[in-house]
């Protein structure tokens, strides 16, 4: 805990650095093809190159990955309140959920072309909405049921309302739940973006920059499309964990004891 | 006031599942009475319902007939007026709660002020010996610590009537024996009533100025064991009437298990 926080990043960065400079030897080196496997320096170059395009690639991407983010966390937490309130609707609606998110949801991607139409947005948000919704949902429900009992009958003894044990209790046992759930599914939403790209729509589109580039043996710029979408995801998965420290305090304080299995767990 | 008995628990029956295939009659014909600042424990074989007795007199289960009395009022009442304290054998702080805002809560609940709530959570951290954590989260202090500032919750807003379920359960006998101490000073200084369920023979024999020994399924009263030791130190469990009354606890208790 003491230790600074640069400690902590050196050695991510360096195994980091250290992997694209032997990539770039590796290719020198062995002499492979740049339609099999491009150059970093090669993708850099085209990152240049062509960043009108990929700039404007990445921000159509980014907005449906991160609107669809949004409307999926929203409907998935409102669910998970409104099944606390209704616990038959819970015994019935969580174990089909938790079915539904073992499938695999992208593949609905051309159904939902069929459904909302190829050139707009709302497709491919819906595509990242239901990625998204399923672990939001099942996370936050069961951190507003999963509270040990002898703390609802404390608050009872207290005359304490319903309203007041969800606010007091439950809403604060689901925050890391919740913000489990947050850091999965923020990064999964590029994902999603991108696959539902692949199967058509609108040509300025990050998954449709790497199919097309890809179809003419740019691979290079196929790579710097990666690039921005693998860049926008890890934005959103340190807003994520970023999101995760500020609302859980307590968990960041008592992270070492937790590390080093020291008593005083509690639960 | 002084008359008037702190619980008064008349014929008291729970039975679990009324009228179906899983039905358990918990309770049956219980009848106590506590007195104002009485310390009362409740023992008995596991699933001889000393639990579910003090979640009646606590009105966090109902009964199935009979009728539970605090300080006059009804069980539902008294709970409405939050004139309890719980604490459980699992310490039950809440991780997101700093020691400080743990004890605070219930005084929270009554619209305390804020100064006047962190005026008395240091006073009652003083009371549990534990001044310097109320800044720490739970999960930073052990068990003992923890079941401390669990008692200190309870005990914040002087509660009429304090329930403990084997508040001692889960700690090692030294921090165990250590507790029962504090226990008995803090009691002593507020002079609040307290209902006490353990297991432990030497436990109820060392806190208690009663024991209730319950035999089980249905659970009911077997003895009452009055207990006078004189004021409790660390040299009482080395006395022979200690002793004395340990083995009586452990006599009523072997009859109960025999089936009388």
């Amino acid at each position: 805990m003491t230790r600074p926080r640069w400690a902590a990043v050196w050695p991510p960065l360096s195994v980091g650095v250290g992997g694209l400079v032997l990539w770039e030897l590796a290719i020198i080196i062995f002499d492979i093809k740049e339609f099999l496997l491009p150059k970093p320096s090669s993708i850099v170059e085209e990152l240049f190159a062509e960043w009108a395009v990929l700039r404007h690639a990445g921000w159509e991407t980014g907005r449906i990955a991160f609107s669809g983010l949004v409307l999926g966390v929203i409907a998935g937490v409102t669910l998970a309140f409104v099944t606390n309130r209704f616990r038959s609707l819970n015994e019935g609606l969580t174990p089909l959920a938790v079915a539904v998110n073992a499938t695999p949801i992208v593949a609905l991607a051309p159904i939902f072309n069929a459904w909302f139409g190829i050139t707009g947005v709302v497709s491919n948000q819906a595509v990242v909405m239901a990625v998204v919704f399923f672990p939001v949902f099942i996370n936050t429900a069961k951190g507003l049921t999963e509270v040990h009992p002898d703390e609802i009958e404390l608050m009872r003894s207290y005359a304490a309302s319903e309203w007041t044990i969800l606010r007091e209790v439950r809403i604060p046992n689901a925050l890391p739940f919740f913000a489990n759930a947050l850091r999965v599914v923020a990064p999964l939403s590029v994902i999603a973006a991108i696959v539902a790209e692949y199967f058509g729509g609108p040509q300025d589109r990050i998954g449709n920059v790497i199919t097309s580039n890809a179809a003419f043996a740019r691979y290079d710029v196929a790579w710097a499309a990666i690039a921005v979408a693998s860049a926008f995801g890890l934005a959103l998965f340190a807003g994520a964990v970023l999101i995760e420290r500020l609302s859980t305090p307590w968990r960041m304080a008592t992270q070492v004891e937790i590390i080093n299995n020291k008593p005083g767990r509690g639960k | 006031m002084s008359d008037e008995l702190a619980v008064s628990i008349n014929g008291a029956d729970k039975v679990f599942n009324q009228g179906e295939a899983d039905e358990v009659a918990a309770l049956s014909g219980i009848d106590l009475d506590i007195q104002p600042g009485e310390f009362v424990s409740l023992i008995g074989p596991s699933g001889c319902g000393k639990s579910t007795l003090l979640r009646l007199i606590g009105d966090l289960l109902e009964p199935t007939a009979g009728e539970v009395t605090v300080f006059g009022k009804s069980a539902h009442e008294a709970r409405m007026d939050q004139d309890y304290g719980m604490v459980f054998q699992h310490a039950g702080l809440f991780d997101w709660r700093k020691v400080s805002a743990n004890i605070e809560l219930p005084l929270e609940l009554r619209g305390w002020s804020k100064a006047d709530r962190s005026t008395r959570s240091q006073e009652m951290l003083d009371l549990v010996k534990l001044p310097d954590f109320g800044g720490h989260y739970p999960r930073q202090l052990s068990g003992g610590m923890q079941q401390r500032v669990s008692i200190a919750r309870a005990l914040s807003f002087e509660p009429k009537l304090l329930l403990m379920d084997e508040p001692f359960g889960a700690l090692d006998e030294m921090t165990r024996e250590h507790m029962q101490i504090e226990l008995l000073r803090i009691w002593e200084e507020t002079g609040t009533t307290v209902v006490f369920v353990t297991h432990s023979i030497p436990e109820s024999a060392f806190l208690s100025n009663r024991v209730v020994v319950l035999s089980p399924r249905p659970g009911r009263v077997h003895s009452i064991i009055d207990v006078d030791l004189g004021k409790r130190t660390e040299e009482t469990r080395e006395d022979p009437a200690f002793f004395a009354t340990a083995t009586e606890i452990r006599e009523a208790l072997r009859s109960v298990e025999v089936g009388q």
